[in-house]
């Protein structure tokens, strides 16, 4: 896995990248707790996610419930192929926010 | 239940180390591929095993290394079955159990993913009475 980190229009914007698993998942954690620490309103970009496990949903889990307890935005973007089969599959596609796009947040 | 028609698609054996999950994901969707298996059911048949071998990993040798794991995927007629063999401490099928989904928290996931991907699950009595063999069933599609 590989992410990278921006700021735009007040989100900090966190691209994960690749395979969000048992092996990386710790890391994806410890990115997204950070940002909520900070107080930050979050989106994570999915678009390039090719397949997270019940590991990796643990560490969006995590951060969506942390970002309600802060006050923070947190929302998912451009959930795709086999990441929202796992999200469907763990019935959470109805809990988070999910965006298509980051266009669509700042159209809103 | 007697089998015809079959074909071994995938045995190999290897460490129970996560960095070992992104080959066997490959491996396994290669052999579902190659069994005629849609995009889909690929990709449920994916998902279970990735899940199957985090358990044995985190649970049964309790994140060490060293174990082994040694995974059989055959074809019969329309169906799939996978097996997965590990040493270590047996379980018991009893205490494995999925997290209320409606109980939104962290973990609590894998069983609930590998009951919803594959048409059957049980655990078999090993060879020689060693560790666990777990195996899954998948129609395919």
């Amino acid at each position: 896995m590989q992410y990278n980190k921006r700021n735009e229009n007040g989100f900090s914007i966190v691209a994960l990248e690749g395979d969000v698993d048992f092996h990386s998942s710790r890391e994806a954690r410890q990115v997204l707790l950070e940002i909520v620490k900070e107080k930050g309103d979050m989106l994570i970009d999915m678009s390039k996610v090719e397949y997270i496990d019940s590991s990796g949903i643990a560490c969006l889990v995590e951060a969506f419930q942390e970002s309600k307890t802060a006050g923070t935005k947190f929302g998912l973007v451009s959930v795709q192929g086999t990441a929202r089969r796992v999200l469907e599959l763990a019935r959470l596609e109805q809990i988070f926010p999910i965006y298509s796009s980051i266009s669509e947040i700042e159209a809103s | 239940m007697t089998l015809t028609n079959v074909t071994s698609l995938l045995t190999h054996e290897f460490m129970a180390h996560s960095g070992e999950l992104y080959n066997i994901r490959s491996l396994v969707r290669r052999a579902a591929d190659e069994s005629g298996c849609s995009e889909g059911c690929s990709e449920l048949v994916v998902i279970a095993v990735n899940e199957a071998i985090m358990n044995i990993i985190q649970h049964g040798y309790q994140s060490n290394p060293k174990g082994n794991i040694t995974i059989k995927i055959k074809q019969a007629d329309n169906t799939l079955i996978i097996q997965l063999r590990d040493f270590a401490e047996t379980v018991d099928p009893a205490k494995i159990k999925p997290r209320d989904l409606g109980n939104i928290r962290p973990g609590g996931l894998g069983t609930h993913f590998i009951r919803e991907a594959m048409d059957d699950i049980k655990f078999l009595s090993p060879p020689d009475g060693v560790g666990n063999l777990l195996q899954m069933i998948k129609h395919i599609t």
